[in-house]
């Protein structure tokens, strides 16, 4: 059956394919409207890719969006929205720096308890949402949000110099104090710059997200949940267990996310910290249809927008051309993604018609009437 | 079988009203046709008028596939013709090509003896076609006035004139219809009335039903085919696809047997039996009918003791009745208050190489006993034993490595995952068995290993297991289900409704299934709609009524009329075959037997 397997491959691309293409072409429409030369920018962000120190902070902040998107993704399997990935994240992201700064260890042991302490807190943050869920049946996109603002208002608190927080001499940010060097991640350096050690430890990830979703029994049934909550229920799967299982997975991929800009470069959090990862890690998931080769990609084009975009200010463009983009491309990507489903389940369901019409089906022992 | 048209109309049962009308008596009058309680005569419309309907040479070709190839039917004006043919066979995309949904290729379409092209559904309900579909079309929401009306806002208005004229219709086909009810407060059968009077209101004159005694009991059957008499009295042309052969022959004047895209026959209705009728869909001999010899032993499998179940609180939330779904809704349904009782003390043994049968409505409890016995919800009192073993506490899945298999009773909501390739549903549900999966780790080439037996084994129509359950017909994902849940060795199967929305063929297939595996020691609970389904393959009967088992019957004398009659409540207790029914329905019986 090699042929469904490549008509499959081909509608996979054409979606990412059609999204792309018309959000680009929605990108330019909008530039022309607003008066500014619609190809010169693009033009220049394509130019921005070709040096070595952007290409550097692409990859790093493509893994940065890789390890958000794979906490959405896992929500997206079994149909839960975890809208929440940014507050785990900042909030993972501050309270393991807080520890990693506190303790001393020796090196990978320190590396490791601020690992394991991000993944805590993120699990906790969203297992919240899965308590609610499970028990309440409170929508997790609500829960979610609320959370959000809770987390940004308790990171504040916490940051505070009478709680955890520092502040370096003569400056106004407040940073969670220095983590020492021991609790640094290596990093590999290449002539543009130093790639965060991390970033492979993200992709390695992907691996890990791909083996347990489509080779174990528990991949199996969460993908189930996700393809049918009744027939999932009815298979054998607890559904309550499911929805709590995969949002504390979820929060713990979520918490990992902070951890390739604290443990290979600020080692410390502070008021700079990005915020909005996880929104991003939203539209990184959608476009790569949460499958870790797609997204592995989609991050690094959304990583390419966001740094390429950078350099636009310099030529005399808004750099939020590139925000723009991001827009469209979800946009497009939820379309264009409806309408190739929908297609190829036609176009499927007409190709098995044709089939056995052909007489190709399977040989079977009863053979009534074809 | 030669295309017969009847000459002359005479009735074969002592039990009908006999009544011969002069031929070339026009329509609409025909008042002698209304009185006659049960069962009504028949007028003989002119052969001389042109028919109603006549496609001729009818071919429709998808890219590689012919749907249609070279269809000629005649609908003569003023009968009920009936269109049969397995799933598949191309009813569907004939009736859309009639109803204006899809252009033929090739041939033409007369109506009324002219020559017509449709475009479009409009360009058909120009002309007097109407379809009444398979699922209702209706806004819960809203009364039967501005159902009927939405969209036809233009014909009589929406205020006085529409409700009058609703009325009218309503009386002059006896449909009974109210038109401030709110369509919510229905059941299946008011609302079918609702989708024909919408019809009726938009001018049809001829009317094509698709299947719509699929959701109905014998006396909602028995009233929706004096409708159609009242239809037919007064002039109007009725197609009636369906199924149940059985029903066929009692209600169609004329039958047209389609298989595999082309019309292979006529069938004289009152000659024809549905053994023949069958064997014309399937085009095949059928294997002949199993004698009934009993394979129960006294060895219990199944033990159900005073399971009861309330509505609200305790009841832990699961997949609540889907809302909106028609089947679920029946004049007998209530409106749901907390506390209500949805399993009322149910006890019941089931023995190795037993099938107990259980009827009712739908929305009697049906749905709650499976999810008792599945796991799915844990009832409020009451124990269940599988095999000496008490289960009652344990998740399903425990319960399914335990030996349950079940046939679930909605497969698209409950059985498969349609957009999964088939391997991936022949997993589903026994994950952590073999060949599936070792030690946590799937193995999928096993499992596609498997699936190719099933496929073979099940005679699953697919070119392939790697395409999705969703591209497979109705009765080939069910033949799927079968075989999975049959490569388990169950102790204990759950059927429900084993052959809903299954072609004749996949039918004696999943029932050859059932039996061959009772015959080996499974204890079988068998739901089901279709009553001669019920009667034909039970060893016990019980009627299920408001969550209570209130009656039970001997499957070798009951007919499906006596069950009907104990389904809405009215018969409780043992329930014996009386003799004034049982000379008519005996007949139906052995015939739908030897489907």
């Amino acid at each position: 059956m090699k042929k469904f397997d490549k008509d499959r491959l081909l509608l996979a691309a054409a979606g990412p394919a059609l999204a792309l293409v018309s959000a680009f072409v929605l990108t330019m429409i909008v530039l022309a409207a607003s008066g500014v030369d619609p190809i010169d920018p693009l033009r220049i962000m394509i130019e921005q890719a070709g040096y070595e120190d952007i290409q550097v902070l692409i990859v790093n902040q493509a893994g940065i969006y890789f390890l958000a998107a794979l906490a959405v993704a896992i929500g997206f399997r079994m149909n839960l929205f975890n809208i929440g990935v940014d507050g785990q994240y900042r909030l993972a992201a501050m309270l393991s720096a807080v520890v990693g700064a506190a303790v001393s260890l020796p090196g990978p042991l320190h590396v490791l308890l601020i690992v394991a302490v991000a993944m805590l807190t993120g699990a906790f943050w969203a297992g919240i949402a899965g308590v609610l869920k499970a028990r309440r049946g409170v929508s997790e996109v609500v829960s979610t949000i609320m959370l959000n603002a809770i987390a940004t208002s308790l990171i504040a608190w916490l940051i505070l110099p009478k709680n955890f927080g520092v502040q370096p001499a003569g400056s106004n940010d407040l940073t969670t104090g220095d983590i020492p060097e021991s609790g640094w991640f290596p990093a590999v350096s290449l002539p543009g710059g130093d790639i965060y050690g991390f970033t492979f430890v993200a992709f390695a990830l992907g691996v890990v997200y791909w083996f347990v979703l489509n080779r174990t029994r528990f991949g199996f049934d969460l993908r189930a949940s996700g393809a049918s909550e009744s027939a999932a229920q009815a298979s054998g799967v607890e559904p309550k267990k499911m929805i709590m299982t995969s949002m504390l997975i979820s929060g713990a991929v979520a918490g990992l996310t902070g951890m390739p800009l604290l443990l290979g470069e600020s080692h410390t959090y502070n008021l700079s910290f990005p915020l909005g990862i996880g929104f991003t890690g939203i539209t990184v998931a959608l476009l790569g249809r949460n499958n870790p080769v797609g997204i592995f990609f989609s991050a690094l084009l959304i990583a390419f927008i966001d740094k390429a975009s950078a350099g636009l200010d310099t030529a005399g463009y808004a750099k939020e051309i590139g925000t723009i983009m991001q827009g469209l491309i979800v946009i497009a990507v939820v379309v264009s993604y409806e309408l190739v489903r929908r297609y190829g389940i036609r176009r499927q369901q007409q190709k098995v018609g044709e089939e056995l019409a052909a007489g190709h089906a399977i040989k079977t022992e009863k053979e009534v009437a074809a | 079988m030669a295309p017969t048209w009847p000459q002359l109309f005479t009735f074969d049962s002592a039990t009908r009203v006999e009544v011969s009308w002069t031929r070339y008596r026009r329509p609409p009058p025909c008042p002698p046709c209304l009185p006659a309680p049960s069962r009504q005569g028949e007028c003989v419309i002119t052969a001389s008028s042109p028919p109603a309907v006549e496609l001729h040479g009818i071919t429709k070709r998808f890219p590689g596939v012919v749907a249609n190839k070279d269809i000629a039917i005649t609908v003569r004006k003023g009968t009920v013709h009936a269109l049969i043919g397995e799933n598949g066979a191309g009813k569907s995309t004939l009736m859309k090509i009639l109803y204006g949904m899809q252009k033929p290729d090739e041939g033409t379409i007369a109506i009324d003896g002219e020559q017509v092209s449709f475009n479009n559904p409009g360009d058909a309900i120009a002309r007097g076609i109407g379809m009444v579909h398979q699922h209702f079309m209706l806004a819960d929401n809203l009364t039967v006035l501005e159902n009927v009306v939405l969209g036809g806002e233009k014909l009589y208005g929406i205020g006085a004139k529409a409700r009058r004229k609703i009325l009218e219709i309503s009386d002059a086909y006896g449909l009974g219809v109210r038109p401030d009810a709110l369509v919510e407060d229905l059941g299946v059968a008011d609302r079918q009335r609702v989708e024909i009077l919408k019809v009726l209101y938009r001018g049809a004159r001829t009317l094509i039903l698709d299947e719509p005694t699929a959701v109905l009991v014998p006396q909602e059957v028995d009233a929706l085919f004096d409708n159609l008499r009242e239809l037919k009295a007064e002039g109007l042309t009725v197609i009636f696809i369906s199924h149940k052969l059985g029903e066929v022959l009692k209600v169609a004047d004329d039958i047209t047997v389609i298989r595999r895209g082309t019309t292979v026959g006529t069938a004289d209705p009152k000659t024809a039996t549905t053994k023949q009728l069958a064997e014309l869909m399937v085009g095949s001999e059928l294997p002949t009918p199993e004698t009934r010899e009993s394979t129960v032993t006294d060895v219990a499998m199944l033990k159900v003791e005073g399971v009861t179940l309330a509505e609200a609180g305790g009841v832990v939330q699961q997949i609540p009745a889907q809302p909106g779904a028609p089947e679920d809704d029946t004049y007998l349904h209530e409106t749901a208050t907390a506390g209500r009782l949805l399993l009322d003390d149910i006890s019941f043994t089931i023995h190795k190489g037993e099938i107990l049968g259980i009827a009712g409505v739908e929305g009697n409890g049906q749905t709650e006993l499976i999810e008792v016995l599945m796991g799915m919800s844990t009832p409020d009192a009451g124990v269940v034993t599988l095999d000496g073993q008490d289960i009652t506490k344990l998740p399903v899945r425990k319960r399914r490595e335990g030996g349950i298999g079940y046939i679930p009773e909605d497969r698209h909501r409950h059985g498969l995952l349609l957009e999964s390739p088939l391997w991936e549903n022949r997993i589903l549900g026994h994950v952590t068995e073999a060949p599936n999966s070792k030690r946590g780790i799937l193995d999928p080439k096993a499992a596609r290993k498997d699936t190719e037996r099933i496929v073979r084994e099940y005679d699953v129509r697919t070119p392939g297991i790697d395409v999705t359950a969703a591209s497979l017909s109705g009765g080939n994902q069910q033949k799927l289900i079968v075989g999975r849940e049959m490569s388990h060795n169950p102790k204990f199967l759950i059927a429900a409704h084993p052959t809903r929305g299954v072609d004749v063929g996949a039918q004696a297939q999943i029932w050859d299934a059932i039996r061959e595996a009772r015959r080996e020691g499974l204890a079988v609970l068998l739901i089901s709609a279709d009553l001669d389904e019920l009667i034909g393959l039970s060893d016990t009967l019980r009627v299920i009524y408001r969550g209570r088992l209130v009656a039970d019957a001997d499957p070798a004398t009951i007919t499906p009329e006596e069950l009907g009659t104990a389904m809405t409540g009215a018969a409780t207790g043992h329930l014996e075959a009386t003799d004034d029914h049982s000379a008519a329905a005996d007949g139906d019986t052995t015939e739908d037997e030897a489907r």
